[in-house]
């Protein structure tokens, strides 16, 4: 009795109060959302309308960025085409591989957790120190090489020879893949045992119980896996940027290290003669990519329905 | 497999399963060998790091792996190069204020996105989630924009934001979507009888954040701050756009000053010294921690489904 009568009395105040409090612990997001996200993307959309270099105001010039982007820029186009050579060439390897390895550490044996730490160790050690090892590792006479060597194979330029900087970039990102391998391996670990066992009651064998229980069940994680990895491979920035030195992009390495955005941060933080801050033709940049993401997520989304398996539909 | 344990188990050999010639097949051999092999290939890069590092210049053709004198002054000389110790204070500073502001920020609005009942909740989280898969990139040109006009009043010595370390401090403090996520399914899993009863003990709700739901998802704050921390301690974009000064710089930017100073061939052995020295402290959580470093990652598979 002496409980409803406090629950009554303090029925409507707790509400508001509780609406209220919910706002003002959400604020930090919210604020950090308006200051540090929307309202700079809102921003940088207008900017792409004009002439702007920080220091000066911005002049409205309307859509000629986007124009000259597209009908003027031959660097746009090849900064397009090496990442998409990324996209299409890395990515699946990385997929295979990656499966590959989840796969069999998904083997019940002896030492699993350690072999697992030590395909993991590599993500890490990342940041430029590690660019610095693999740079040094794939020099002309590094320790690639002199293992080719070995071999009698005579190893490629790597990152000094503008047709094999790109070759190089893939067997450095191998070294990185632990992260998509325990995301596999989850997915790996959430299809029921018992699945299995019925299909081979049902005297299924490993091909069909690879294609038709494992992949589909494990299509949810490879899609993730997909739109994530797209998103990252359109933003590779630091590697490319250490490994053109002090050169400038546009011209280092045949550019062949050219990617979107370092070409794009070239564009906005390069050096002001040379097409360095132009922050309205670089937000046009950043806009373009963002409606390619926009759109292959979309893609990727409706084509999802056709191929990722989602246990719930059933 | 399952068969072979019980069957250890009841003889009382189970423990020694691994011994068992029913549990290993022709498969598994191949797997374990396999694995092998593929741990070997992702380990020879970081032993042939710490080989170079201990190696004196006239090591370093060639394929010798074991350098004919440890040369340990190649970390001292790394040490002393350029104003190293000054850096690595900037960067524990930048990391450490980073994961403070990230655990507690994230901490806290994930308790209200899980915990509170207010209006527009579910919208603004479908929000949170959104900006999960905005590139980085397009907030980059107008963010650096707003911290090139934003008054520091003096603050290090700059009228704006820019070459001050409050552009990459002051974002992590406004929590993360990604972690806000990981947090408020943590805390989704915590009873609500727990809540209710410290409410009627007349306990505020930043009382309850702070006494039970803190001390409650410490598994994945520890996630949370693990990766803020290896963020922070290995950006190098934020610090390339943002520190000018020399005397501003983090590690990751010192370490490319190595390689510039170095001239023409680099001097490998010293950069290999310098860059273990810069990876080290990550290593050091990851040996200690890695069990959330493994809980992390998949999450954000989880997340992904």
């Amino acid at each position: 009795m002496k409980a409803a009568s406090v629950m009554r009395r303090s029925r409507l105040r707790p509400a508001l109060r509780e609406e209220m409090t919910g706002w003002l612990f959400a604020m930090p997001w919210i604020l950090g959302f308006i200051f540090f996200t929307a309202g700079p993307m809102l921003f940088s959309l207008y900017t792409s309308f004009t002439k702007y270099n920080i220091i000066a105001a911005p002049k409205w010039i309307g859509l000629e960025n986007y124009e000259n982007l597209f009908t003027q820029d031959p660097l746009f186009y090849k900064a397009m085409a090496n990442t998409f050579w990324m996209v299409l060439v890395k990515m699946p390897l990385v997929m295979v591989v990656a499966i590959g390895c989840a796969l069999l550490l998904n083997v019940d044996l002896p030492g699993g957790k350690f072999f697992r730490t030590i395909i993991y160790l590599p993500n890490v050690l990342s940041g430029i120190a590690a660019i610095f090892l693999w740079q040094w590792i794939l020099s002309p006479k590094g320790l690639l090489n002199s293992a080719l060597a070995t071999f009698d194979i005579q190893g490629p330029g790597w990152f000094v020879d503008p047709a094999w900087t790109k070759p190089g970039m893939v067997i450095m990102g191998m070294w990185w893949i632990g992260g998509n391998v325990l995301i596999y391996l989850a997915g790996l670990k959430g299809i029921p045992r018992e699945l299995y066992e019925a299909a081979e009651i049902d005297g299924a064998g490993g091909w069909q119980k690879a294609w038709y229980i494992t992949l589909p069940l494990l299509s949810p994680t490879i899609f993730f896996e997909v739109v994530t990895g797209i998103i990252g491979t359109f933003q590779i920035f630091t590697t490319a940027f250490i490994l053109t030195g002090k050169e400038s992009p546009l011209g280092g390495l045949g550019q062949s290290m050219l990617f979107y955005v370092l070409y794009l941060y070239d564009r906005a933080f390069g050096k002001v003669g040379q097409g360095g801050f132009q922050m309205g033709y670089a937000s046009a940049m950043a806009w373009v990519l963002f409606i390619i993401i926009l759109l292959i997520t979309g893609l990727q989304l409706w084509l999802a329905k056709r191929w990722v398996y989602y246990e719930t539909e059933r | 497999m399952t068969t072979t344990v019980i069957k250890a188990q009841k003889t009382g050999f189970h423990h020694l399963a691994i011994f068992k010639r029913s549990y290993w097949s022709f498969g598994k051999v191949i797997a374990l060998l396999l694995l092998i092999g593929i741990s070997i290939l992702f380990i020879v890069p970081f032993l042939w790091m710490i080989s170079t590092s201990l190696k004196e210049p006239s090591d370093l053709i060639g394929f010798r792996w074991i350098p004919t004198r440890l040369a340990w002054e190649n970390y001292v000389d790394a040490f002393s190069f350029g104003m190293w110790p000054q850096w690595t204070l900037n960067t524990v500073i930048i990391t450490f204020t980073s994961v403070v502001g990230q655990v507690f920020s994230s901490s806290l609005v994930a308790y209200s996105f899980a915990r509170l009942r207010w209006r527009g909740r579910d919208t603004l989280f479908s929000l949170v989630l959104a900006t999960m898969m905005l590139p980085g990139v397009v907030t980059m040109i107008p963010q650096f924009v707003v911290f090139a006009k934003l008054p520091a009043f003096g603050f290090m010595g700059s009228k704006v934001w820019v070459n001050t370390f409050l552009p990459l401090i002051v974002p992590a403090f406004t929590g993360s979507a990604f972690y806000i996520f990981l947090l408020r399914q943590f805390m989704r899993g915590i009873p609500q009888d727990l809540t209710d009863a410290a409410r009627l003990d007349g306990a505020g709700e930043l009382r309850i954040w702070w006494s039970i739901f803190l001390p409650l998802t410490k598994p994945a704050l520890a996630v949370v701050a693990i990766f803020t921390f290896q963020g922070a301690w290995q950006d190098f974009m934020g610090p390339l756009l943002y520190l000018q000064s020399e005397k501003f710089y983090t590690l990751q930017l010192g370490l490319r000053q190595f390689e510039a100073a170095a001239g023409g061939s680099p001097a490998w052995h010293w950069l290999m010294a310098a860059s273990l020295m810069v990876m080290l402290p990550v290593l050091l959580v990851f040996v200690i921690f890695q069990r959330y470093f493994i809980e992390g990652i998949t999450f954000s598979g989880m997340a992904g489904r």
